[in-house]
C-alpha cells in the first residue's frame, strides 16, 4: 500500500483551475520530485496534501485513510506530516529552539525539557547547534531554511513535503540545504519536493513527475523523465531550463 | 484497505461536474453547517428565554417595565430625543473628519527621521501624551468654560464649537496612536523597495506605507468612530442638548426612564449598521487578506 495516494485531485481559485485530475502515488521511503513551470500547481498540490487547502474534488489517502473526508480531524492529519515552505515561515517572535519545540510541547505534549533536548539534537543535525537561542532574523536564509526543516522533522513525520525550499536562497547556501535533504533521504524519510533543482532531482529522487496544466504529464525515474522524456511539453521545459543553467555544469 | 476512486472528470473548462464522492462530502459539510446553525440558534433561544423569564417573573418587573419600557412615554419623548440625536450626528460627522486629519498628521510627524524634525517629533509625542492622559470631561470644561472666560474678541461663543473642539483634540491623540501602530506594522522591506525606486520619504508614505497601514487599522479606527458617536454626547455638560440630555429632560418630567432607553436604542441603531457596512466594504475590497481554511 502506498503511503500517499492522490487520485483525481481538483482545486480551483475562483475561475482559475490550478489542479485538474492530478494523481500521484508515493511509496514509503520514496523521494518524489515534482517539476514543472511556474503556476503548474506544484505548490498547490503540496498544500492540498497538507490539508492547508480544501480540495474541490478527488481523494487523498495517507496510509490508507481518506484524509479529504470532512469527518477526519485535519489537525491530527497535519501533525503526521511536515511541510517546509519556500519563505521558511519561521515564527519571528520565538527563538530558534522555541520554533522547533512549539509543536512537540503544544501538540504532542512532550515535556519541555525533552522537547528542548530533541530540538538541540535536531539543530546539531542541521549544523546549527550554536544558534538555538538566536532569533530567526539573526540567521541567513539558508540557516533559516534549515531551522524550518528541523522544525518539520522534529515531530517524526511520516511524510515530508518541501515546497521550493531552495528557491529563495542564494546559490552558496543552496548546497547546505540540499545536503541536509540528501541525508534525510538516506535515513529513509518519505519526501515529496517541488523544486527547480534539476541536479538534485537527477541524483537523489526515486521518481520525477513533470506537471503541466494542473496534472502529472510524465512520471518515471529521473533518467526516464529528464533524459528521454516522451512528451514534447516536457522536452521543451527541460530544454528551457538547460539553456539557462546547464545541468552538467553544476 | 482499498480506496474507491472517483471517476476522473474529463474537463474542458465549464464541463466539470463534481464526482459522487465530492457530492457526498458537500452534502456532509452542508449537513454539519445546518446542524451547527440549529444548535447555535437553539442555544441562543434558550438563553434569551431564560433571561427573559428571569426578568419578567421577578417581583419588581411590572414597575421596571412601567419606568423603563413605557410605549406611550417612548412615543412622547421620541421627537425631542431625535432632535438631540441630530446634533450628535452633526458633531460626529464634522469631528471625525477633523480627527482623522489631525490624528494622521500627528502620526506622520512621529515617523519623521533626522535631527531637523526633532521639534515636530517632540511636539507630536507631547501632544499624544497629554491629551491621552487628560480626562475628556476636563478638556471639555477647560475649553467650554475656560476659553470664553478669557473674553477675547472674535472667538466663537457657541458651546457646540468648543465642546466639539475638545473632543477633536482628545480623540486625535488616540487616533494618532492607532495610525502610528499601523504605519509601524508595515514591513521595512516595503519602505526599502519604495525608496530604492527613487520615491521620497513623503511619496513612500503616501503611495506605499499609508495605503497598507490604513487598511490594517480599519477595525480599531471603527472602534474609535463608534466610541466617538457616544462621547459626542459629553458636550451636554456645557448646556447643549444632545440625545442623552434631551432624554434626561424628558425623564425629569415624571421620573420615567423610558427616554434613556429610547436614546440608547437609537445609538445602537446607528452604530450597528455603520460597523457592518464598513466591515463588509473592507472584506469585499480584500483589505483583511484572503479568507483561508485555517
Amino acid at each position: 500500500m502506498s503511503l500517499l495516494q492522490v487520485e483525481g485531485l481538483r482545486k480551483t481559485f475562483g475561475d482559475v483551475v490550478v489542479l485538474d485530475d492530478f494523481s500521484l502515488s508515493v511509496e514509503r521511503g520514496q523521494c518524489v520530485v515534482l517539476i514543472g513551470p511556474s503556476g503548474c500547481g506544484k505548490s498547490t498540490a503540496l498544500r492540498c496534501i497538507n490539508l492547508l487547502e480544501r480540495v474541490d474534488d478527488g481523494v487523498i489517502t495517507l496510509a490508507g485513510t481518506d484524509i479529504t473526508d470532512p469527518r477526519v480531524n485535519a489537525d491530527r492529519v497535519r501533525a503526521r506530516m511536515g511541510i517546509v515552505f519556500q519563505a521558511y515561515n519561521l515564527f519571528p517572535h520565538l527563538s530558534v529552539a522555541d520554533n522547533i519545540t512549539l509543536a512537540p510541547v503544544r501538540v504532542h505534549k512532550t515535556p519541555r525539557a525533552d522537547a528542548r533536548r530533541k530540538a538541540l539534537e535536531m539543530l546539531d543535525r542541521v549544523g546549527l547547534a550554536d544558534k538555538a537561542d538566536a532569533r530567526p532574523d539573526a540567521l541567513s536564509g539558508g540557516q533559516q531554511q534549515r531551522v524550518a526543516i528541523a522544525r518539520a522533522m522534529v515531530n517524526n513525520p511520516e511524510l515530508l513535503l518541501l515546497d521550493e525550499v531552495t528557491s529563495a536562497l542564494d546559490p552558496e547556501l543552496v548546497g547546505d540545504v540540499l545536503d541536509l535533504l540528501v541525508s534525510l533521504r538516506r535515513d529513509g524519510m518519505t519526501m515529496v519536493l517541488a523544486t527547480h533543482e534539476m541536479a538534485f532531482a537527477r541524483d537523489v529522487a526515486d521518481r520525477v513527475c513533470f506537471l503541466d496544466g494542473g496534472r502529472v504529464r510524465e512520471d518515471g525515474t529521473p533518467a526516464e523523465v529528464l533524459e528521454s522524456p516522451t512528451q514534447e511539453r516536457t522536452r521543451r521545459f527541460l530544454a528551457r531550463i538547460r539553456e539557462r543553467r546547464p545541468i552538467d555544469a553544476e | 484497505m482499498t480506496v474507491s476512486v472517483p471517476p476522473s472528470a474529463e474537463t474542458g473548462g465549464g464541463a466539470w461536474q463534481p464526482s459522487a464522492r465530492e457530492a457526498e462530502r458537500r452534502r456532509y459539510r452542508r449537513s454539519r453547517t445546518v446542524r451547527s446553525v440549529l444548535i447555535a440558534s437553539a442555544s441562543t433561544l434558550v438563553v434569551i428565554a431564560a433571561v427573559t423569564l428571569a426578568v419578567v417573573s421577578s417581583p419588581g418587573w411590572p414597575r421596571v417595565r412601567r419606568t423603563f419600557f413605557n410605549p406611550e412615554k417612548a412615543r412622547d419623548a421620541l421627537p425631542a430625543v431625535l432632535d438631540g440625536l441630530w446634533l450628535n450626528i452633526r458633531i460626529l460627522l464634522i469631528a471625525s473628519v477633523m480627527i482623522a486629519v489631525l490624528g494622521l498628521t500627528l502620526a506622520l510627524m512621529r515617523t519623521l527621521r533626522g535631527p531637523v524634525f526633532f521639534p515636530l517629533r517632540a511636539f507630536a509625542t507631547a501632544y499624544t501624551d497629554i491629551f491621552r492622559g487628560l480626562p475628556l470631561l476636563l478638556v471639555i470644561f477647560l475649553l467650554g468654560f475656560g476659553v470664553p472666560a478669557l473674553r477675547l474678541d472674535g472667538l466663537p461663543q457657541d458651546m457646540v464649537v468648543w465642546g466639539g473642539l475638545a473632543i477633536v483634540l482628545s480623540y486625535s491623540a488616540y487616533v494618532a496612536e492607532v495610525f502610528r501602530a499601523g504605519i509601524e506594522s508595515v514591513h521595512p522591506s516595503q519602505r526599502a523597495a519604495a525608496r530604492s525606486l527613487g520615491l521620497t520619504h513623503a511619496q513612500t508614505m503616501r503611495h506605499v506605507v499609508l495605503p497598507q497601514a490604513v487598511r490594517r487599522v480599519m477595525p480599531p479606527l471603527l472602534n474609535d468612530f463608534v466610541s466617538l458617536m457616544k462621547d459626542s454626547g459629553l458636550i451636554a455638560v456645557l448646556g447643549v442638548v444632545d440625545a442623552i440630555r434631551a432624554a434626561q429632560i424628558e425623564t425629569a418630567i415624571d421620573f420615567n426612564f423610558t427616554p434613556y432607553v429610547v436614546a440608547g436604542a437609537l445609538f445602537v441603531c446607528l452604530t450597528v449598521p455603520t460597523t457592518r457596512i464598513a466591515d463588509y466594504y473592507a472584506r469585499k475590497k480584500g483589505w483583511y487578506g484572503p479568507g483561508t481554511l485555517l
